[in-house]
């Protein structure tokens, strides 16, 4: 070897010391690269890489009612997530929870299905302060576990609002699947039904965010204060034109062995002031989350308090859909207004070879149309019915909405059932229609039914002149003029001076809905139904005002096999009428006592009822089976 | 006085005393990498055991001073013989260790656990300088190339086996700085690596063919050089290791490919393998011109980081003490190169400037391909870093490399 003279060695050696500067040159200027040219770059990397977001909710919109009543708002609960690193470890913990929250094997695996690694699993959505207190202080007898303030949903009077209302619940996972949710993330409480789930966006706000600290293995180490924490937006407040108060006395009138729906409506712009269903619920369980018994026992409940029977429940109008006939009627020119009929009632009617009764064995008589209105003649109507004809019957039934929804501002309504033309009996019942379909139409029966709702706005046109607004719960919506009855004033006169005699001294339903100091005029109606063939369903659809003016809320109440238009359903509509405007016009709200009939049960003298001679005479006191055939 | 006390026990003082630096640096850094936001078994104590383990390397120092320099060169085969056969006994019996349980590199000796393929390193190189001092003439042809390759060889592919390819590039490092220091042209030694060269290009066939073509050129200029059977041999080599590189890489572990294809794009996985390139550039980036301070790194303390305090311990430097800290440890390291050339330069005899070449050449790689991996300059491999990394058999058997270096430098 030559490694023994000098100048090779230094020759190799300079070669040598020049790969170690190549080589510890190349990671210098490396490094200068990563640490000083995109520094910022990882800096920011590493700042979000220990940092995990926790969604912080923003606190959903007030709900104020016309009067700024608060009838939903917020306070403070707290929400108990488990952020874990994986799926075993998160088992753990909810195993460890499980006699703290009483956690049911069952809901375990339900909220497994939910786990996503680092994505925060929300465990109880509503925790009590014991808890939360029992578990703070063993805090590390529970690693992952994150315990917030959210705010949370509260009804003021749940139970009298729960259908118009609605309720806010965890989105599900097939919520998160529709376009309308897409922005939505897991784990967000969101409004189900009713006005809750209508305005939904607006009274959501948006969803702030604050960073907890992890290590690699998603393990808590502490929460950040401080920087990047976004509070988010709070929801937007909204305004109904609903009246609490008036909700909370019909709450509180409606019997509680019965179902029905109350609907009230303010004459000036449609606006709802009352939309009532019963029976009712408490939303404010729904909030804290049911477990799967309480619901079960709501489902199975043969009641069906979830159901919304003023907007989704169908049932026949019976006599009181008697004014659209006749305002069909008066609009086609088929009949004039002090007009009689051909026959006189004597109890019944025989057409095509069938007997139809009237209500009153020993019959009306020769009855004008308020006359018929007012004594709610059948054989009036049948005669009415043919003059109009079945076609033009069906006609215009369609165009003034019968078949249609309100359009009222919340997500589910029933739309009413009344044929379009005579394919409708072809195709539900397989045969041709007779022409004297439209006797039993012109009395309210036949394939005709309508929800609470409807009848309500059909009566608004009626206490506004002919034209009805789309009903409405929020407050200032666009106008809109959803349809009109195309007949003069006076007609219109002449169909309120049939609902006069109603009400009337005289009046089939005088007792149930004279008060002390409104005028409340309307109409009876008791339909027979599929499911119970003795006990027809009672409406009472009407409005009330100051004597001589114009009427100020329109009331439509049905209860559901409450027998008795006059008896049952038309009381709720005068006590509801008598709160509302009592209030309205600066009186002390009523006692229970309130319409005559009360009066006289009470054993308390009603000075202010008018005689029977004051007003226009009919006869009849009851209508125990109006309809029949 | 004193001094010359210091000097007869340590050597060289500068050597001593940057090793000894960057050894207690290291125990320093260890301890920081076990300064977590949720302390680990793994890595709280380490900082002591390390400690433990460099009193035991000054102590094996100590000793080593004391034997005569002729006792190397006479130890050398022996030596390579039982590190042999040690290598092979870890294949059958060996052990993994912690992270990189899946491998054979340890043998556990009850007491403790020791890494045959450090030992093997050691060996190895006073093996081939051994083999190489004692030729006349430089190994300048090819045929004369064959036999210091068997002896890199043999212990290299037994280190493959376990798998250890970190260790086993050090291997290749001893070899080529042994033939370097030898006298081997550059040229030469890039024929000896063209194989390898053919088994990495051969992914593209036709990048392939153009290295094949280049290799070709080479030979024709060499022409005078070599013999034909040398340059048929070298074409023959290279065409197979171009044809055997699928099925080759077809046998390699999943996670053996993994690295690979991270290092040429670590965001292929950002959870998988590429996790670790990227949370270390993470770190050291964030680490800025000045770094966050020792002990205050926040990927280290919330545990981003992989192996933390072995082969990953510069992402910890990097993100501690900044770009400075950086340039202060490679400067460091660089003083150690060179004082080792600067010992091998001023050393006659070949044995003794062979084997500093050899300790030179293995440290040259450990130090790039750790350092380089953690800012993703190199495929990441099980490779840890002279005197910082834990790990008590390669700091023991730096220490005691060191110690032969100061030894062979010292005798005239």
């Amino acid at each position: 070897m030559r490694l023994v003279h000098p100048h090779t060695r230094r020759r190799r050696a300079t070669g040598a010391l020049g790969i170690v500067t190549i080589v510890l040159g190349a990671l210098a200027i490396q490094f200068f690269r990563v640490q000083m040219l995109q520094s910022n770059d990882y800096m920011l990397q590493s700042e979000s890489n220990r940092l995990r977001p926790l969604p912080v909710a923003a606190p959903r919109g007030t709900i104020f009612d016309r009067n700024d009543r608060v009838i939903a708002d917020n306070v403070p609960g707290y929400v108990i997530y488990v952020l874990r690193e994986s799926r075993e470890s998160t088992r753990e913990t909810l195993e460890r929870l499980k006699p703290y929250l009483a956690l049911s094997d069952e809901v375990i695996e339900s909220l497994m299905v939910r786990y996503q690694r680092w994505e925060p699993l929300v465990v109880e959505i509503d925790a009590d302060f014991e808890v939360v207190s029992v578990l703070e202080e063993r805090r590390e007898d529970f690693p992952g576990i994150v315990i917030e303030t959210r705010p949370k949903r509260r009804y003021i009077s749940g139970n009298a609002v729960s259908h118009v209302l609605g309720y806010v619940n965890e989105i599900t996972v097939e919520e998160l699947a529709e376009p309308r949710f897409s922005e939505y993330e897991p784990g967000v409480l969101i409004g189900k039904v009713g006005i809750e789930r209508q305005y939904e966006e607006r009274l959501q706000g948006r969803r702030g965010v604050r960073y907890l600290e992890v290590d690699a293995l998603g393990r808590i180490v502490g929460s950040l204060q401080g920087i990047e924490e976004d509070p988010g937006q709070p929801g937007e407040d909204i305004r109904l034109t609903l009246d609490l108060d008036l909700m909370e006395w019909i709450h509180s009138i409606f019997p509680d062995s019965l179902a029905g729906a109350v609907v009230a409506l303010d004459p000036v712009d449609g606006g709802v002031l009352a939309l009532y269903s019963a029976p009712t619920f408490d939303p404010n369980a729904f909030v804290s989350g049911l477990t799967p018994e309480e619901w079960a026992v709501l489902e199975a409940d043969p009641r069906k308090p979830l159901f919304n029977r003023s907007v989704m429940g169908l049932y026949p109008p019976g006599s009181t859909w008697k004014l659209a006939a006749a305002a069909i009627a008066l609009d086609r020119g088929v009949v004039g207004p002090h007009e009689v009929m051909p026959e006189p009632c004597t109890g019944g009617f025989l057409h095509d070879g069938l007997y139809r009764r009237c209500w009153l064995a020993e019959g009306h008589g020769y009855l004008d149309l308020a006359g018929a209105i007012a004594n709610s003649c059948n054989v009036y109507f049948y005669q009415l019915g043919m003059k109009i004809g079945l076609d033009a019957m069906l006609e215009a039934g369609t165009r003034i909405g019968f078949a249609e929804q309100c359009g009222i501002d919340l997500p589910q309504e029933s739309r009413g059932i009344f044929p379009a033309g005579r394919d409708f009996w072809r195709r539900e019942f397989g045969y041709d229609p007779q022409e004297g379909e439209v006797l039993n139409l012109a009395i309210g029966q036949g394939p005709n039914s309508q929800t609470p709702l409807k009848m309500a706005q059909f009566y608004l046109a009626l206490a506004r002149n002919g034209s009805a607004p789309t009903p409405h719960l929020i407050e200032n919506p666009d106008p809109t003029e959803r349809w009109r009855l195309n007949v003069s004033s006076e007609s219109i006169e002449v169909l309120r001076e049939g609902l006069r005699g109603v009400t009337a001294p005289g009046g089939t339903a005088v007792l149930g809905t004279a008060l002390e100091h409104w005028e409340v005029i309307g109409k009876t109606g008791t339909s027979q139904n599929a499911q119970d063939s003795l006990r027809a369903h009672a409406w009472f659809a009407g409005m009330a005002g100051p004597w001589g003016g114009e009427p100020e809320i329109v009331v439509v109440a049905l209860v559901e096999f409450g027998e008795s238009g006059s008896g049952v359903a038309a009381p709720l509509v005068a006590k509801t009428a008598d709160f509302y405007l009592r209030r309205k016009h600066g009186m002390p709200p009523p006692d229970s006592i309130q319409t005559l009939g009360e009066h006289y049960r009470a054993g308390r003298p009603a000075p202010w009822a008018r005689r029977a001679d004051e007003a226009e005479p009919s006869s009849g006191e009851a209508e125990p089976f109006l309809n029949d055939r | 006085m004193i001094g010359r006390l210091f000097q007869r026990w340590v050597g060289d003082p500068s050597l001593f005393l940057a090793v000894l630096a960057m050894t207690a640096f290291g125990v320093a850094m260890i301890y920081s990498a076990g300064v977590l936001n949720i302390p680990s078994p793994i890595t709280e104590g380490a900082w002591i055991r390390q400690g433990q383990w460099a009193v035991i390397a000054l102590v094996s120092f100590t000793i080593i001073r004391l034997i005569g320099p002729r006792w190397f060169e006479w130890v050398a085969v022996p030596a390579y013989v039982v590190s042999v056969l040690l290598l092979v006994l870890t294949l059958i019996v060996g052990t993994g260790s912690g992270t990189a349980a899946g491998v054979k590199s340890f043998l556990d000796l009850g007491f403790m656990r020791f890494q045959p393929s450090e030992f093997a390193k050691l060996a190895t190189i006073l093996a081939l300088a051994r083999y190489l001092g004692s030729r006349t003439e430089d190994p300048a042809n090819v045929r004369a190339l064959v036999f210091p390759a068997v002896i890199v060889g043999v212990p290299l592919a037994l280190v493959i086996l376990q798998p250890d390819l970190g260790t086993a590039l050090a291997f290749v490092g001893i070899l080529f700085a042994a033939l370097f220091w030898a006298g081997t042209p550059i040229g030469m030694m890039a024929l000896l690596l063209s194989p390898g060269i053919s088994l990495v290009l051969s992914y593209d066939p036709r990048i392939w063919a153009a290295s094949f073509v280049f290799l070709i050129g080479a030979l024709y200029l060499y022409r005078y050089r070599l013999f034909l059977v040398e340059s048929l041999s070298v074409i023959l080599a290279n065409l197979v290791a171009g044809t055997i590189s699928t099925p080759l890489w077809n046998s390699l572990a999943q996670y053996q490919r993994n690295r690979i294809l991270v290092y040429l794009d670590p965001s292929v996985d950002p959870r998988g393998a590429g996790y670790h390139v990227i949370q270390s550039m993470v770190a050291i980036g964030s680490g800025g011109p000045t770094g966050k301070g020792f002990t205050a790194g926040t990927q280290k303390r919330f545990d981003f980081l992989p192996e933390q305090h072995t082969d990953f311990i510069f992402s910890v430097i990097g993100e501690e003490l900044g770009y400075l800290g950086t340039i202060l440890t490679l400067s460091l390291f660089a003083f150690i190169l060179y004082r080792l050339v600067k010992m091998a330069e001023g050393e006659a005899d070949p044995f003794a400037g062979l084997v500093i070449f050899g300790i030179f050449g293995a440290w040259l790689v450990h130090i790039f391909v750790n350092i380089g991996m953690t800012v993703g300059m190199v495929p990441v491999t099980g490779i840890p870093l002279p005197f910082v990394s834990y790990g008590g058999t390669f700091l023991l058997m730096s220490w005691v490399a060191v110690a032969v270096a100061a030894k062979l430098a010292g005798e005239e």
